[in-house]
C-alpha cells in the first residue's frame, strides 16, 4: 500500500517542516493551532471529499496505478470512449484513508472501485459482468438530467477562475454574467469589477499621478524641458478604457478556449437546480445545473440621501468619467476613497475628503493615519468627522456644479460647498438579494447581505458553493477569489483536498504613499496577543531616490509586530513608501514560511532599496526611542 | 580607501587602541561604530588614494561615493528619463524638447554624497570613534603607521585590526593609452561634464549598470566585451538583461578586446580593438573610455607580508575563515578584500556588525554568506538570491532540479506600450517533493524590492508550496512569483496572459 503510511498529509507537512537544524522560524509551526484535526471531523471531511468525487463525475475510479486490474478498468472505459475521473490512492498522501472511507461505504475493501452516475458499480469483475449483461451501458445513459455541471453566476476574477478550472477538469461549465449599470449609466464587460472598475483602472490611474510626482523630480535630476505641463483626462481614460477593452476581450477568447459557455444575462434561481437566465432584452431562458456556485460581488453603496443616485458618481462610474471630474468632494474613508482621492490629486484637481469616522477602517491605525497625514501635506483636503446631507445641482454640464450640504457627527454644526464631482465611496453591498437565494434556501447574512460558508466555501444548501466579495468575514481582494475559485473547482471535481488560505493575505492600498500590509494590525494583535506579549519594531525612512527630489524625509515608516512568547515571530508587517506592494509580496511569503525577527535580522538587505528596511530593525516601539532618520 | 579600526593595549605608544578599523567603508565604519557601542576604544583609519585621473573623496567607502549610492541615483535619473517618455500615454502633456543637463544631475548626486560622509563622520563622533584621515600600513602586527596627506606620521597600535580597504577598479595598463585616457567607475560619478559619447569596455554588473544610465539619459553608449555578460550571474538571466539593454538603445561589441587608445587632436580619443574570432581590426570614436573590468583588492600598500597575513596571489585577496580572521590571529579582514566574499555593502556591514559582537563577547554568531540576495539596477533591473540555474544543476543534477518560470508584462507597461519580451521571473527548486526553492530570479521594473522579502522566504527553507499557497498582490509584479506554475520540463508557452 500507500508508500508514506497511514498518515493525514497535513501532518506530514509539518513534520517535514523541521529539518535537522531547525532555524527558530520553523519549529512552533508544530504546535501551533490548526495542524491537527479532530478524527470525526477529518472523517466527516473525507467523507464529503469522496461523496463530491462519486457525484460530481459521470464514472469515478478509484484506484491504484500498479493494480492490473484497474489498468483493465479504465482500458475498458476508454475502448467504451467515456470519460472517467481517476484517484490513484498510491499517489495520494492519506489514500490508506480513502480506502477505509470507501470500504465504510461500499463494503468493497479492494481497488479499483468503481462508480458510475453515482451507483457503486463494485470492482473490475462486476464492472466487466455489467459491461457484459448491459448494465453498465444502461448506468452510462442515464447521464445526469441537467443541463450543466456547473454554473457560476458572475464573471469577475473568482468567478472566471472556477469556471475555467472546471472546465479544464472536464466538466460542462456555464457562466451567466450581468452588470446592471450604475445609475448613472456607466456598465462594463466581462471580468468583474477588479478588471472594469477596480485594481486595473485604479491602478493605472495612480501610475499616472506617480508619473506627475516622477516629472516634479525629474527635473532635480538634470531633466530639462518646458515648465507647462498639463494633465489631459481624456487622453488618460481612453488609454486605461483601451487597456480595459482589450482585457474583456481576452478574458471571453480564454473562455471560449476552455469551453465554457458565457452568457451575458442575468441569473436567479428558481428551483434547487435551475436558473433564470434574463438578458438585456429581458428574454429569459432557463439552465440546470448539479452544482453552484456564486459569485456575484458587490457594488458600491449609495447613502440614501436628497440627489445621492441622481448626482453622483461612483468608482463604477469615475473610471470610464468621459469628463474630468474638477473640483472633487469624496465622501468615506475606505481604501476606495483615499485612493481616488490619491490620483484625482495627483492630476492637479481640488479633492476633498469627507471622513465619517476613522481612516481604512480594518487597517492598522497608526499606518492609516499616516496615509491620510501624507495626503494632506500633499494638498488633499480631509473634512473629518461630517457627512453629507443632501446634494443639489447648481447647474449641469461635463463636470456640472452641486451644492453639497453636510452635518457634523458630533454637533449641531452644518457645512456647504460647491463641488464639480461627488464621488461616493462609503463602502460596498453584495449582490446577493435579488438572486432568487431565499427560494432555494441559501441563508444570507440579513444586515450585510454577505454569504456566510463553511470553510470549503459550502453554503448551507450542499450543491451551492460562494467565493469572493460575497463572503462573509473572508478578505475581498481579487487575488483571494481567484484562488479561492480554483481550489474550489479542483475539490469539486478534481481530486484535490486543498483549501484556501485565507490567513495572512498581503494587500497594498495604492494611495499616493503606498501602504502594503500581511497579519495582524496593531490593534488587532494587542486584542489578540496582550500588548505585553508583542514586541513592535519600527523605523522611519528616507528612500534613497527621494533624497536628491528633496522628497519628506521622515514619511515613509516600517513596522513589524511580533509575538514575544513564539520565538518573535512577525505576525504583521507594515510599510509605507513608494512601491510598498512590489515588497510586501515577498515578506508574506515569508511569513507563510514562519518568520521570524531573528531570521530578519540574519538576512542581509539589497542595497540600496526600501525593502531593505525590514533586515535593520533595531528601535522598538516599547524603548520609546526616536526612529527619524540620519545618514544612509 | 582602507579603514583599520584598532584599540588600546600597553602603555608607551602615542595612541592605544581596542579595536581598529582600516578604512571607512560601509564595513570599516559599521564595525567601528558598532565595536564602539559595545563601549571599546575604536579608531578608524581611512585615505582615498586619488584615481588615475585625480577623482577623490570623502568617508564611506565605494558604496556610499563610487558605487551603489550614486549609481542607484543616476540610474533612477535614466528611469525618470523613461518616465517622461510615458507620462504622455497617461494624459500628461510634455512639451519638446526634453533634454538633460548632467551637470545638474551630478551635482545634485554629489551634494547627497558629501552630505552622507559628512553624516558618517558625525556617527563616529557621536560613538566616540577616533577617525584619521591617513594613508595607514602595518609595522607589526598590533601597530600601523598611517601618513597624512601633509605628510605626518601616526603610529597606532592595537589589541585587534581589522582590514576593510575594499578594491579598486582595475586598468588593463597592457593597453596603450588606457591608463593616461580611460576613466574608471571612480570618476564617472564625479565628472563635471557629461562624458558624451562613451565606450564602457567590460561585461560587470558595473560596466552594464554604468552603459545602462548612459543610454537612459540618451547619450550614444557601446559596451565591449570580450564573452560572456554578468560572469557568476545566472546566464539565461544575463543575456536577457543584455537583450533588453540593445532594444533600449545601448550598442553592444561582443567578443572584441581593445588593443589601444589613442588621443585626437580635438580631444576625441579613438580606440582600436580587434575581433577575438575574426582577428580583424576596427576602430571608433569616443569622448570617453569607462573601464569596468574588475577590481583589485586594496591590499598591496599594507606591508602585509611583513606581519605575515596571507593572501591569494592569484587575486591579490586576504584569506580569511569563518570568523573573519586571517593568517594572524588578531588581524581581521571583511568586505570586498576578503577571499570568497560577495561583494556586497550589506554583506560587508553584518560582517563587521557580528565581528565586532564576536570581538567584545556579545555574541558568537558567524556570517551566513549563503542565500546573500542582490540585485543589478540595469534598465530593466535583475534581482536574485539564491543559486541560478547553472549552479543548481551542478550541484544537484538535472534532473533533480524544477524550474517554474514565467514572461509577464508589468501593468503599467500596457498604457505605456512598452516593450516587456525581457520582463521574466523564474524559481529554481529542488524537483523532489516538497520543492525546495533554490534561488529566485526576477527581472523587471523594482526588482530590488520584489527580491528583498523572497529572499526571507528563502532563507526560511520556503518550498514551491509555500510559495503558491501565498496570496498575490493584484496588480504587482512581485505577484508573479507566487503565479509561478510552468515548468520549464513541461515545455509549456510560460507567457503570462490575463489576471487569472
Amino acid at each position: 500500500m500507500g508508500k508514506v503510511g497511514a498518515v493525514p498529509n497535513r501532518r506530514l507537512a509539518s513534520v517535514r517542516g523541521v529539518p535537522a537544524t531547525s532555524p527558530p522560524g520553523r519549529r512552533a509551526r508544530l504546535s501551533s493551532p490548526g495542524t491537527s484535526h479532530q478524527p470525526s471531523e477529518a472523517r466527516e471531511e473525507m467523507r464529503r471529499r469522496l461523496r463530491n468525487l462519486i457525484e460530481g463525475n459521470r464514472v469515478m475510479i478509484f484506484s491504484k496505478t500498479y493494480c492490473p486490474h484497474s489498468t483493465r478498468v479504465k482500458e475498458l472505459f476508454s475502448s467504451l470512449g467515456v470519460d472517467y475521473n481517476v484517484l490513484e490512492l498510491d499517489r495520494v498522501d492519506d489514500g490508506p484513508r480513502v480506502q477505509d472511507m470507501l470500504t465504510e461505504i461500499t463494503n468493497q475493501k479492494t481497488v479499483p472501485n468503481i462508480f458510475v452516475n453515482k451507483v457503486h458499480v463494485g470492482g473490475c469483475d462486476r464492472t466487466f459482468q455489467a459491461h457484459h449483461n448491459g448494465l453498465l451501458q444502461k448506468l452510462l445513459q442515464e447521464s445526469s438530467a441537467n443541463d450543466y455541471d456547473l454554473i457560476v453566476i458572475g464573471g469577475g476574477s473568482g468567478g472566471l477562475s472556477c469556471a475555467k478550472e472546471a472546465a479544464i477538469l472536464g466538466k460542462k461549465v456555464m457562466v451567466l454574467d450581468f452588470v446592471v449599470p450604475s445609475p448613472q449609466g456607466t456598465s462594463w464587460g466581462l471580468g468583474g469589477t477588479c478588471v472594469n472598475v477596480g485594481c486595473i483602472p485604479k491602478k493605472l490611474m495612480h501610475q499616472a499621478a506617480l508619473l506627475g510626482q516622477a516629472l516634479q523630480d525629474s527635473r532635480k535630476f538634470g531633466w530639462e524641458y518646458n515648465q507647462q505641463v498639463k494633465h489631459n483626462w481624456e487622453t488618460m481614460t481612453e488609454a486605461v478604457q483601451n487597456h480595459i477593452g482589450s482585457l474583456n476581450w481576452s478574458y471571453r477568447l480564454s473562455l471560449r478556449e476552455n469551453g465554457v459557455a458565457y452568457v451575458n444575462a442575468y441569473g436567479e434561481f428558481v428551483d434547487l437546480h435551475k436558473i433564470k437566465a434574463t438578458n438585456k432584452k429581458g428574454q429569459e431562458t432557463y439552465f440546470s445545473a448539479s452544482k453552484f456556485v456564486i459569485a456575484t460581488g458587490e457594488r458600491p453603496r449609495y447613502l440614501g440621501i436628497q440627489g445621492d443616485k441622481e448626482y453622483c458618481i461612483t468608482s463604477d462610474d469615475l473610471f470610464s468619467l468621459p469628463y474630468c471630474p474638477g473640483k472633487t468632494l469624496v465622501v468615506g474613508a475606505s481604501y476606495v476613497a483615499l485612493e481616488c482621492a490619491g490620483f484625482l490629486a495627483g492630476f492637479g484637481l481640488d479633492v476633498t475628503v469627507m471622513v465619517r469616522s476613522v481612516l481604512l477602517r480594518g487597517f492598522d491605525q497608526e499606518m492609516a493615519e499616516k496615509v491620510g497625514s501624507y495626503m494632506e501635506k500633499h494638498g488633499v483636503k480631509f473634512l473629518r468627522k461630517f457627512v453629507p446631507l443632501m446634494v443639489q445641482q447648481l447647474e449641469k454640464g461635463s463636470p456640472g456644479k452641486l451644492k453639497v450640504l453636510a452635518k457634523s457627527t458630533e454637533g449641531p454644526e452644518t457645512i456647504e460647498d460647491v463641488y464639480n464631482t461627488v464621488l461616493l465611496a462609503i463602502g460596498r453591498d453584495s449582490c446577493t438579494r435579488k438572486l432568487g437565494l431565499e427560494k432555494i434556501g441559501v441563508k444570507i447574512n440579513e444586515k450585510n447581505g454577505k454569504i456566510p460558508v463553511n470553510d470549503m466555501e459550502q453554503t448551507n444548501v450542499p450543491h451551492i458553493y460562494a467565493i469572493g466579495d460575497v463572503l462573509e468575514g473572508k478578505p475581498e481582494l481579487t487575488p483571494v477569489a481567484i484562488k479561492a475559485g480554483k481550489l474550489l473547482a479542483r475539490r469539486l471535481f478534481g481530486a484535490s483536498l486543498e483549501k484556501c488560505d485565507y490567513i495572512n493575505v498581503p494587500t497594498t492600498v495604492f494611495t499616493p504613499l503606498e501602504y502594503g500590509c500581511c497579519g495582524f494590525s496593531e490593534e488587532k494583535a494587542i486584542e489578540v496577543y496582550k500588548k505585553e506579549n508583542l514586541e513592535v519594531y519600527h523605523t522611519l525612512f528616507w528612500p534613497l531616490e527621494w533624497t536628491v527630489a528633496g522628497r519628506d524625509n521622515n514619511t515613509c515608516y516600517a513596522k513589524i509586530i511580533c509575538n514575544k512568547f513564539d520565538s518573535d515571530r512577525v505576525i504583521g508587517f507594515h510599510i509605507l513608501g513608494p512601491n510598498a506592494g512590489e515588497i510586501t509580496q515577498g515578506f508574506a511569503a515569508a511569513m507563510k514560511c514562519g518568520l521570524t525577527k531573528q531570521l530578519l535580522d540574519d538576512t542581509i538587505g539589497i542595497h540600496p532599496t526600501c525593502g531593505e528596511v525590514f533586515t535593520t530593525l533595531e528601535i522598538t516601539k516599547s524603548s520609546g526611542l526616536d526612529v527619524t532618520q540620519k545618514g544612509c | 580607501m582602507a579603514a583599520m579600526a584598532a584599540a588600546l593595549r600597553g602603555p608607551g605608544r602615542r595612541f592605544r587602541w581596542r579595536t581598529q578599523a582600516l578604512a571607512g567603508g560601509a564595513r570599516g565604519a559599521a564595525r567601528g561604530a558598532a565595536a564602539a557601542q559595545l563601549g571599546r576604544k575604536v579608531a578608524v583609519v581611512d585615505y582615498v588614494e586619488p584615481s588615475p585621473q585625480g577623482t577623490r573623496w570623502g568617508l564611506g567607502g565605494t558604496c556610499v561615493n563610487v558605487g551603489c549610492i550614486p549609481k542607484k541615483l543616476m540610474h533612477q535619473t535614466a528611469l525618470l528619463g523613461g518616465m517622461i517618455q510615458d507620462a504622455h500615454h497617461y494624459g500628461w502633456e510634455v512639451a519638446q524638447p526634453i533634454r538633460h543637463d548632467w551637470r545638474k544631475m551630478a551635482e545634485a548626486v554629489q551634494n547627497h554624497v558629501k552630505s552622507l560622509n559628512w553624516g558618517h563622520r558625525v556617527q563616529l563622533q557621536d560613538r566616540k570613534v577616533k577617525y584619521f584621515n591617513i594613508k595607514a600600513s602595518f609595522i607589526n602586527k598590533h601597530t600601523v603607521c598611517g601618513i597624512a596627506k601633509s605628510g605626518k606620521e601616526t603610529l597606532l597600535s592595537a589589541d585587534h585590526i581589522v582590514i576593510a580597504t575594499g578594491g579598486r577598479p582595475r586598468y588593463p595598463t597592457h593597453i596603450e593609452g588606457a591608463l593616461e585616457y580611460g576613466i574608471t567607475s571612480d570618476d564617472i560619478f564625479w565628472l563635471k561634464e557629461s562624458p558624451g559619447k562613451t565606450l564602457v569596455v567590460g561585461a560587470s554588473y558595473v560596466a552594464l549598470e554604468c552603459a545602462g544610465f548612459l543610454t537612459g539619459i540618451k547619450l550614444d553608449t557601446t559596451v565591449m566585451m570580450r564573452s560572456i555578460p554578468l560572469r557568476g550571474f545566472d546566464q539565461q538571466m544575463s543575456s536577457l538583461v543584455m537583450e533588453h539593454m540593445e532594444s533600449h538603445g545601448t550598442q553592444f561589441l561582443k567578443g572584441c578586446i581593445p588593443t589601444c587608445i589613442r588621443r585626437l587632436p580635438d580631444g576625441q580619443l579613438q580606440v582600436t580593438w580587434e575581433d577575438r574570432t575574426s582577428g580583424k581590426k576596427d576602430t571608433g570614436i569616443f569622448d570617453t573610455v569607462l573601464w569596468a573590468i574588475g577590481r583589485i583588492p586594496e591590499t598591496r600598500n599594507l606591508n602585509l607580508e611583513e606581519v605575515g597575513v596571507n593572501i591569494n596571489p592569484e587575486n591579490q585577496k586576504i584569506i580569511v575563515d569563518a570568523q573573519e580572521v586571517t593568517s594572524v590571529p588578531n588581524i581581521y579582514a571583511i568586505g570586498d578584500v576578503a577571499e570568497g566574499r560577495p561583494e556586497l555593502t550589506p554583506t560587508a556591514i553584518m560582517a563587521g556588525k557580528l565581528l565586532a559582537q564576536r570581538l567584545f563577547g556579545q555574541s558568537s554568531d558567524l556570517m551566513d554568506y549563503n542565500n546573500v540576495p542582490t540585485t543589478v539596477f540595469t534598465p530593466l533591473e535583475y534581482g536574485c538570491v539564491g543559486l541560478s540555474e547553472e549552479e543548481a544543476v551542478a550541484r544537484h543534477g538535472q534532473e533533480h532540479i524544477e524550474v517554474y518560470h514565467a514572461y509577464y508584462k508589468p501593468l503599467e507597461f500596457t498604457v505605456a506600450e512598452r516593450d516587456a519580451s525581457q520582463c521574466y521571473v523564474k524559481m529554481v527548486c529542488l524537483r523532489e517533493s516538497p520543492q525546495l526553492v533554490l534561488g529566485l530570479h526576477f527581472l523587471g521594473p523594482n526588482a530590488g524590492e520584489v527580491t528583498q522579502g523572497f529572499a526571507l522566504g528563502i532563507k526560511c527553507g520556503a518550498s514551491y508550496a509555500q510559495v503558491m499557497r501565498t496570496v498575490g498582490i493584484h496588480p504587482t509584479c512581485s505577484e508573479e512569483v507566487v503565479k509561478l506554475r510552468i515548468s520549464k520540463r513541461s515545455g509549456l508557452d510560460p507567457t503570462v496572459t490575463g489576471c487569472g
